[in-house]
């Protein structure tokens, strides 16, 4: 399942870049940094991000969870601090939700 | 303009059911929702059974709402439940019942119609509190402290949604003859009006005036306020 939610992360990364101006690298994998130290992503563009994916997952994988997670601002432990980071949490919600 | 998409919250009966009766006339398609079914049925209203505090029940409100709209304009955070009670008197189960209600589910709501409102860049959301809060009404202790907490989220949500679009007000109403208030003794129910710069109970149209004036596009530049009804 991880490849695919990479892929779907990536898609909503390039539209937030595309419709929000958010200045992207030109190569994008799951190590991608996100949010925190060198993420290509402030606070808003995070939330949007988020509610990008969350709806993705919905429509694609026809899975409703939330992506919200009180370690947001953690360094080490922040699911939002690299596109892998984010497929692997989405990843244990969509299991848990199953 | 497209139909306005209405959602509110508690249309079972009292005020909630009142809103969602004005809204319908208003040309507008009315989502709603309550605890248990409603033995009414209007065209241009469609109800689900959902506990507010139910995050999987929420959830499942707006995943048919975006489905079926794709978007919502307006969320009226209206469900609420009271505890006319010395707190002394309060048992736990109440507390958590009436928090749950209260603060849970209006925050839950809130950040659920945001997620569909940011993607439209426009929203209104009103949140129902009570003139019992700047009154600090005794007897009523968790019920005003769940209502103080709806003002304090409405002032941050207002602040952390502006980005997108999305306003964030409150209505205080004073007591209106509904359920909430039918267990409460006469005398109090007078000691409070008398309380009020205009001492009568309020209706269920004065709250939805002040919420048709929230809602208004016009309306873009007010977010974070509460209007207390009667004077208070």
């Amino acid at each position: 399942m991880k490849p695919e939610l990479v892929s779907l992360i990536l898609n909503a990364v390039q539209e937030l870049g595309e419709h929000n101006g958010v200045p992207l690298p030109t190569a994008l994998d799951g190590d991608t940094p996100l949010f925190g130290r060198d993420g290509l992503l402030d606070s808003l563009g995070l939330v949007t991000l988020v509610v990008a994916v969350e709806q993705a997952i919905e429509d694609e994988l026809g899975v409703s969870v939330s992506l919200a997670d009180e370690r947001a601002l953690s360094q080490r432990a922040s699911p939002y601090r690299t596109v892998g980071a984010l497929a692997d949490y989405a990843g244990s919600l969509i299991r848990a939700a199953a | 303009m497209d139909t306005p998409i209405t959602l509110i919250t508690g249309t079972r009966k009292g005020i909630g059911r009142y809103l969602a009766e004005h809204y319908v006339r208003c040309g507008h398609r009315v989502v709603g929702c309550s605890r248990g079914d409603v033995d009414w049925s209007l065209d241009g209203y469609q109800h689900y059974v959902a506990d507010v505090s139910d995050e999987q029940a929420a959830r499942r409100i707006f995943t048919d709402v975006r489905k079926k709209y794709g978007r919502l304009d307006h969320l009226i955070n209206n469900a609420g439940i009271g505890s006319m009670n010395h707190s002394l008197l309060t048992p736990l189960s109440t507390v958590n019942a009436v928090l749950n209600t209260n603060v849970v589910g209006t925050f839950l709501f809130c950040r659920e119609a945001a997620k569909l409102m940011k993607t439209n860049a426009y929203g209104r959301i009103v949140n129902l509190t009570t003139v019992a809060v700047p009154l600090k009404l005794e007897g009523e202790a968790i019920y005003v402290a769940s209502k103080a907490a709806v003002l304090s989220l409405t002032g941050v949500l207002a602040r952390e949604l502006a980005p997108f679009g999305i306003t964030v007000n409150a209505v205080g109403p004073v007591a209106i003859e509904t359920d909430l208030i039918r267990s409460v003794p006469k005398e109090k129910i007078d000691r409070l009006v008398s309380r009020q710069a205009i001492p009568r109970l309020g209706t269920a149209a004065d709250v939805a005036n002040v919420i048709d004036f929230y809602l208004l596009r016009t309306s873009g530049f007010i977010t974070g306020q509460c209007l207390f009804l009667g004077g208070v």
